[in-house]
């Protein structure tokens, strides 16, 4: 079959190349070519190094280490609706009712997941024509993550607006993948809070109503209980396992640390940013916890990774190594910093219930100055180092 | 350089904002709706026209030294002259654009012309030039605030364009980041960007 395919793709090709028919899809060939094969181009001069991790394997692990909060999302998106519209069709807590959860999850996320990828891969390719470049796998990523980080109700049009958006501005503008500052996920995230925030924040807009529509039944997420200034009537467990309303795959930390697990076991993700995000929200917390003024700062600092998009924004985009600092020293300032800040909007801003987003996006415009003074500083010590043996 | 060209170039590969980029603040702070950023460009075209045109006259009398505060105290006056006829003519503009009228006195464009044109050039080239220069930063300004009025708030000079098409009864919704200063600044990008696709000779290498 195999085979078959190979010499499909082979007889095709010379369509493809400088002086075919279709030369002008050029990228596009060369995009399902590498991914349906290992390319067979041989580099000839110069030293290299060869690893197995490529582009295509970096992130197809992190789509896997995705797939388990991807997961509890949907049966979550289900989960909610079964416990508030009436008529849900099976009886509370059967197994039946449980799959249906999921069905129910699985059928509302699939259009915003089509609709994520249909834009964002149709304007990549776009542009990777015009610029004769390859297709990129990075949106791969990232057209996995946008729509798990919105709440289920978002109309599919203003979705596509703000893909298109982050695609464009975010990222093609500087050039793709690998050029970007700002994490596109999170471009596109603030593209919809800023554009249409009824659709993004309040009360009505995480949990589905019914099948079709953006209909939504009204329920506070903790996070926007604690912003009224009341403690979230649901309990840490609860929230540690993620069965509360949120942003539809956010919810769940145990599932999201199963996706941090895999992301550090395969090296991918770095481990110094994501402890160093954690231990900053977490010196915020107790900061906040020592001054005690309002309920939101008495709080137990870790209510502050159980709560909102905290471990998601920790574990999965804070760490898009793009946008990250890139020096070891830096990543810690850069994780201290985003976790601090994100538990600051968070207490000390009510009009911005979720932290996370601005935060992340703060610390990303900040990443390249933070490593230039890490390096700048590294040259300045070795330098002093070279004239102190001169002298001597 | 030909007559024509000093009202020219400003619209393309000289304009003051997309390619000098001055005058940017005002460009985002009033161009949220339409009438603003007409009556903005109008008073700033008004004020670099008649500028030029007086420190023109006056070049040859001006100390160097002192050559700045000369051009400020012109400007002022001009200023001054815009704000006071938009109070009693278009008082409820005039509360819109509030400081924003009177910081036409800092606003780079015109202290460029006069410092770059006005002080080296004979009257009528120079008032030329004051009105190209202020037509290019209107057709940006007028730009700007066409589309940040019409995906904003729907409504294009007060009237609801989007509401009269039915678009709102099909789902569609203002887009609450065109009425902020930042998304002004990303259109004047896309513009920028568009502008030097199409002008390879602009790109810088």
């Amino acid at each position: 079959m195999f085979d078959g395919l190979r010499n499909f793709i082979t007889k095709i090709k010379p369509n493809f190349v400088e002086g075919g028919k279709f030369a002008w899809l050029q990228s596009t060939f060369e995009a399902f070519e590498t991914f349906a094969f290992t390319p067979n181009t041989v580099t000839h001069r110069g030293s290299h190094v060869r690893d197995a991790v490529d582009m295509k394997r970096a992130m197809i692990t992190v789509v896997i280490a995705l797939l388990p909060a991807l997961l509890f999302g949907m049966w979550n998106v289900g989960y909610q609706t079964s416990l508030t519209a009436e008529w849900w069709p099976y009886e509370q807590g059967s197994a039946a009712s449980w799959w249906y959860c999921l069905w129910f999850g699985f059928l509302r996320m699939l259009p915003l997941i089509v609709v994520s990828y249909l834009v964002g891969l149709g304007i990549e390719f776009m542009f990777a024509q015009i610029r004769h470049h390859e297709v990129n796998e990075g949106y791969l990523v990232t057209g996995l993550i946008i729509p798990m980080i919105v709440p289920v109700t978002t109309p599919l049009w203003q979705l596509a607006l703000a893909v298109a958006f982050a695609v464009v501005l975010g990222k093609e503008v500087f050039g793709g993948s690998g050029m970007n500052f700002l994490n596109p996920a999170l471009v596109a995230r603030a593209f919809l809070f800023f554009s249409y925030p009824t659709h993004m924040s309040g009360d009505s807009v995480w949990i589905a109503a019914d099948l079709w529509g953006s209909d939504a039944i009204a329920g506070a997420t903790p996070l926007g209980e604690l912003a009224a200034g009341s403690m979230p009537t649901a309990s840490a467990l609860d929230m540690l396992i993620g069965t509360i309303p949120g942003s539809t795959c956010e919810t769940s930390v145990i599932a999201i640390l199963l996706g941090a697990l895999v992301l550090l076991v395969s090296g991918i993700a770095s481990w110094r940013i994501m402890l160093s995000v954690v231990l900053g929200g977490g010196l915020m917390g107790l900061l906040f916890n020592c001054i005690g003024a309002n309920a939101y700062m008495q709080v137990p600092f870790y209510y502050h990774y159980l709560l909102g998009g905290f471990m998601f924004g920790a574990v999965f985009m804070a760490t898009d190594p793009v946008t990250s600092a890139q020096t070891n020293v830096g990543k810690w300032i850069y994780g201290l910093l985003i976790g601090a800040f994100a538990v600051l909007l968070r207490v000390l801003n009510p009009a911005y219930p979720e932290g996370m987003m601005l935060s992340i996006l703060l610390m990303n415009s900040f990443a390249p100055l933070i490593d230039h003074c890490v390096v700048a500083r590294n040259i300045g010590r070795r330098a002093k180092r070279a004239a102190r043996k001169e002298v001597a | 350089m030909k007559k024509l060209d000093l009202i020219k170039l400003p619209f393309n590969k000289q304009n003051p904002i997309t390619v000098q980029v001055l005058g940017v603040c005002s460009c985002l702070a009033v161009t949220a709706q339409l009438k603003p950023a007409v009556v903005m460009a109008l008073s700033v075209t008004v004020v670099v026209a008649l500028a030029n045109l007086i420190i023109s006259l006056l070049r040859k009398t001006i100390p160097p030294r002192i050559r700045i505060i000369v051009q400020l105290v012109v400007v002022s006056m001009l200023v001054v002259l815009v704000d006071q006829v938009l109070k009693a003519y278009m008082y409820d503009v005039s509360k819109q654009l509030s400081v924003f009228v009177g910081l036409i006195i800092t606003n780079c464009i015109v202290m460029g012309r006069l410092e770059a044109f006005a002080m080296s050039n004979p009257p009528l080239p120079s008032l030329l030039d004051g009105i190209g220069n202020g037509l290019g930063y209107s057709v940006v300004l007028v730009t700007l605030g066409f589309v940040r009025e019409l995906l904003g708030s729907g409504t294009l000079w007060g009237y609801p364009v989007m509401e009269k098409i039915g678009l709102f009864k099909i789902g569609y919704e203002n887009n609450g980041l065109m009425i902020m200063p930042p998304m002004a600044l990303i259109l004047v990008g896309i513009i920028i960007w568009i502008h030097r696709t199409r002008n390879k000779d602009l790109q810088e290498q």
